[in-house]
């Protein structure tokens, strides 16, 4: 499975290589490996259902992190969504987009990386693998959806998209670790197996189920999903239709075992299902643009998919896996068939659609087939998963009837917003021209055909995807002896879903009054969204604005005043004076200190920018003879070296200051407290040094351990052995800081002129890459 | 060479040495004939003996640090002598990630037999001429330091010495 896997996403990463060639064929190779992720795991389909295939590489033992997969039923299920419709969007890629052009070729590499890792999150046996992957899929969407960056909303949306999964994915892998640590494992098939319990867990669902419902876009994290339709067609339908926002649908699948007995799992499941499943429902009734429209019924779908595994009933697991994969094939359908509309017209424009069924009628009939397992109508597989659905809700308790009802009213939405689609896609306007509109070529004609047929398919092979179901359900309690079926019988389903459709055609009939009204909303999450937004920038500006005051003097006194509160108190409370300090031991370290001595305290004096840069240059030098003194001459030739540069560097500076620090003397009221602070904090920098010499308690073994195994090193020079040696890992990190401050120092010097330019001379326009970026990289 | 009383100066004498001292001169009032005479000796030993110290360092002071930073002084004492620097086209970010490149190769190289990650092992090696010659692979972590010391130093005198010249030369005033 890793080597699946991993074949994904190398093959990603050479992909741009053929779509320099050419972007159709980078499609076509793209779609390839999904397709044969699809095979593999229908090979193993038998023993998967009959218990779960496991692999496991173990990555690094010495920290216990090992690379688990597992195939079973549901991760089954979702390989059919993950590559199975994967495979064909892909395929549909090479007639939808226009050759070599540039979201091509970065859309082929990205979906292609976006499917090895969505195959990877949901074959994951470990909880930080699955963290992994998930994070994976967030930043492919976000470059998917941001694409070259060149529009706002695109930006806009991507950034949204990011911002509200990875802040539920940080949360999740909180969750993660809380969990992990309560049950003694990562891996998920023996949490699965013997679920932890306490407050711990309580903590750790609850931050699992925040992860869920951002990547799922339940309430009230839902706007990304809308705000994402400005993705490629293809895009939204790969990753915001069928596969990507089912990873939460599919985490509170897969956990439903072990948790749904704990009203903390499944109380916040049901209700933000239920609020999801109508909030979605209604806003895809105001919808004029048909991808918006599309995108709430995700949302509403996916709330309905939240509220069947998430009840932890065994039909109502059942009903979620063959809604699952209904909703995974009508949306993907429906999608594909927005986008062949906008390539055939232009436009996707409810408003501006008109005719469009008549021109292209074999269109029309595919998105009636898809449409109509979305509303739940015989005998496609949407109508057995609604049956199963209902079912499962329509016993028992006051909860359960309360849920029924949602579902129903949720369901009424749905038939409404099918019909809406339909009639928006492909009806004739009255008073409305029929909007000219060109023919289809295979290329997107047959990719849509294969998912269209799949709902009729499904639906008469019901047995199969209830061998699935019932293998993925068998853990959870409930009536074993149902059975996912196109027919039950006359009953209370049978009648709720006959409620649904006439109510749903209903509130279609009467949609041009009722439209307005869904566009109104007391509560915007949007605007909440934004606003969170502004206020957390609103306050890092503050916090900034008030720590970074921009004055060096008060970053000084703020550094001296806490080394002198905090380790200069300690050091002289808690600090042992040396028993025995020389003076000297060495009568040349007299003169060398005396001179570094004067320079400290002429550097104090002087006034001139350029006498206090020597005096300093005067006391590293008299600091580096110190070190020879003490016989360490490595030491000695890097301060010199050191002290020379920063005094080239620093008369390269000068030629650019006034000669003085300041134009008059200041007040003795600045100099005095300054003088103070100054002299307390080097007073305290001494004492420091002197007990800290002191603090030595046992025999410095170390030095001598290391001198030992210099020879072992292949050295002589015991600094030369720490520093490539010893200490390798160290001197590796030192230099990657050398390198950020080496970025960082060009690039404030070099692009600051820049700032400085476009101060005095128009903005320039933003064609081309800008000159501060070449003369920072040289 | 041919006779030079018929050409202008320029043609036949114009240094060729470009790569020890840029030919670019800055206005003859800031010209120190002194120091680029003495810079165009020191230049080459300087390097050479950078050279040396990256070497030495297993077995006296030295090592990558000290010799990239000797490195950069000369081409510093190279910049004050000759100014702005045309014939030598080193890019400082190259350099740097370069050094980086090769530091972490170094770093990751033990993994690929088997060895944790910077371990180190002796290099003997029988050079004709020289005879027989021994050192630590850890010298290759030595080089990319070297590397990306030189380059940060050549970064500094691109930014605060040949950029600032230039925000003056754009300001208007004279280089002091």
């Amino acid at each position: 499975m890793l080597a699946l896997i991993a074949a994904h996403l190398v093959v990603a990463g050479l992909l741009p290589l053929v779509s320099a060639r050419s972007t159709r064929a980078a499609f076509g190779v793209a779609a390839v490996l999904p397709a044969a992720a699809l095979l593999w795991a229908l090979a193993g389909a038998g023993p998967a259902l009959a218990g779960g295939i496991d692999e496991t590489t173990a990555w690094s033992p010495a920290l216990g992190l090992e690379l688990s997969f597992r195939l079973d039923a549901l991760a089954l299920a979702m390989i059919v969504l993950v590559s199975g419709i994967g495979a064909v969007i892909l395929a549909y890629c090479i007639g939808y987009f226009r050759p070599a052009a540039p979201e091509a070729t970065r859309s082929a590499a990205w979906l292609l990386a976006f499917a090895g890792a969505m195959l990877g999150l949901v074959l994951a046996d470990d909880l930080l693998t699955l963290y992994v992957f998930w994070e994976i899929t967030s930043i492919a969407s976000f470059l998917l959806v941001g694409q070259g960056g060149e529009r706002k909303e695109e930006r806009r949306a991507a950034v949204q998209a990011l911002f509200v999964t990875v802040f539920g994915g940080l949360a999740m892998l909180l969750g993660f670790v809380l969990l992990g640590e309560a049950a003694g494992t990562y891996r998920i098939s023996e949490i699965l197996a013997d679920p932890p319990r306490g407050g711990a867990v309580t903590a750790a669902l609850l931050l699992i189920l925040l992860g869920a419902f951002t990547k799922s876009a339940q309430l009230p994290f839902h706007p990304w999903l809308p705000a994402a339709m400005v993705a490629p067609t293809p895009v939204s339908a790969y990753l915001h239709a069928a596969s990507m926002v089912k990873a939460g649908v599919y985490l509170v699948a897969r956990l439903s075992p072990a948790f749904a007995d704990l009203a903390v799992w499944t109380v916040p499941v049901l209700v933000a299902g239920v609020a999801t499943m109508l909030v979605g429902g209604w806003r895809a009734l105001s919808a004029t643009d048909l991808k918006r429209l599309l995108a709430f019924g995700t949302v509403s779908q996916l709330g309905f998919l939240m509220v069947l595994f998430g009840a932890g009933g065994r039909v109502a697991a059942m009903a979620g896996i063959a809604m699952l994969l209904a909703h995974g094939m009508f949306k993907a359908t429906l999608f594909l068939i927005v986008g062949a509309v906008d390539h055939a017209t232009g436009t996707r424009d409810v408003r501006e659609l008109s005719g469009v069924g008549r021109a292209l009628p074999g269109l029309a009939v595919a998105a009636a087939l898809a449409a109509a397992s979305m509303a739940g109508l015989p005998p496609l597989i949407g109508f057995v998963g609604k049956e199963a659905a209902f079912e499962a809700f329509l016993h028992g308790s006051v909860e359960n009837w309360a849920v029924a009802a949602g579902l129903l009213l949720g369901s009424v939405l749905t038939v409404a917003y099918s019909a809406r689609f339909l009639w928006g896609a492909f009806a004739r306007k009255p008073g409305r021209d029929a909007t000219s509109a060109h023919g289809l070529g295979p290329a997107l004609t047959v990719p849509i055909w294969l998912c269209a047929v799949a709902g009729p398919v499904l639906g008469i092979a019901t047995p199969i995807v209830d061998a699935e179901a019932s293998s993925y359900a068998a853990a959870l309690p409930g009536d074993p002896g149902y059975h996912l079926a196109l027919w039950h019988g006359f009953g209370l389903p049978l009648l709720f879903s006959a409620v649904a459709v006439a109510g749903g055609l209903a509130l279609h009939a009467a949609r041009d009054r009722l439209a307005p009204a869904a566009g109104l909303s007391p509560l915007d999450a949007q605007r909440a969204y934004e606003k969170t937004l502004s206020g957390i920038a609103r306050l890092a500006v503050g916090v900034t604005g008030r720590l970074q005051v921009g004055s060096l003097p008060s970053y000084l006194s703020t550094i001296m005043v806490m080394f002198v509160l905090l380790p200069g108190v300690a050091a002289v409370l808690a600090g042992a004076w040396p028993t025995s300090a020389p003076l000297y031991h060495d009568l040349i370290q007299v003169p060398l200190a005396i001179v570094v001595v004067i320079s400290a305290l002429a550097v104090t004096r002087t006034r001139r920018r350029f006498t206090a840069v020597l005096l300093v240059g005067v006391i590293g030098y008299g600091v580096g003879g110190l070190f020879i003194v003490d016989g360490a001459p490595d030491l000695a030739l890097a301060q010199f070296l050191v002290e020379t540069l920063s005094l080239v560097a620093f008369v390269f500076v000068l030629r650019r200051l006034p000669p003085h620090f300041t134009e008059t003397r200041p007040s003795r009221r600045v100099r005095v407290p300054k003088a103070m602070l100054g002299a307390v904090a080097g007073f305290a920098v001494a004492v420091f040094a002197l007990v800290l010499s002191a603090a030595r308690s046992e025999p410095a073994t170390t030095s001598a351990e290391l001198a030992r195994l210099t020879p072992e090193a292949g050295a002589t020079n015991v600094i030369s052995a720490i520093l490539v040696d010893f200490r390798a890992l160290d001197t590796v990190g030192e230099i990657g800081v050398l390198f950020v401050a080496a970025a960082g120092v060009a690039s404030l010097v070099l692009a600051t002129r820049y700032d400085r330019q476009r101060r005095a001379v128009p903005a320039e326009d933003g064609e081309g890459p800008p000159r501060q970026e070449e003369d920072v990289l040289g | 060479m041919t006779a030079p009383e018929d050409k202008p100066f320029e043609e036949w004498d114009r240094p060729r040495q470009g790569w020890m001292l840029s030919g670019d001169c800055r206005g003859h009032r800031q010209r120190t004939l002194l120091l680029e005479m003495t810079t165009r000796a020191l230049f080459p030993t300087v390097l050479v003996f950078s050279l040396y110290l990256l070497l030495v360092g297993h077995y006296g002071p030295g090592g990558g640090f000290a010799a990239g930073l000797v490195a950069g002084l000369a081409f510093v004492l190279r910049y004050i002598a000759g100014g702005s620097d045309a014939a030598v086209r080193l890019r400082p970010p190259v350099l740097i990630g370069l050094g980086l490149t090769v530091a972490l190769l170094t770093a990751l190289a033990p993994t690929v037999v088997g060895a944790p990650v910077l371990a180190t092992t002796k290099l003997a090696l029988d050079v004709p001429l020289i005879g027989h010659v021994e050192t630590q692979t850890s010298v290759f972590l030595d080089v990319g330091v070297y590397l990306l010391i030189v380059g940060v130093v050549l970064d500094l005198l691109r930014s605060l010495g040949a950029g600032i010249e230039r925000d003056m030369r754009e300001a208007g005033e004279t280089p002091s």
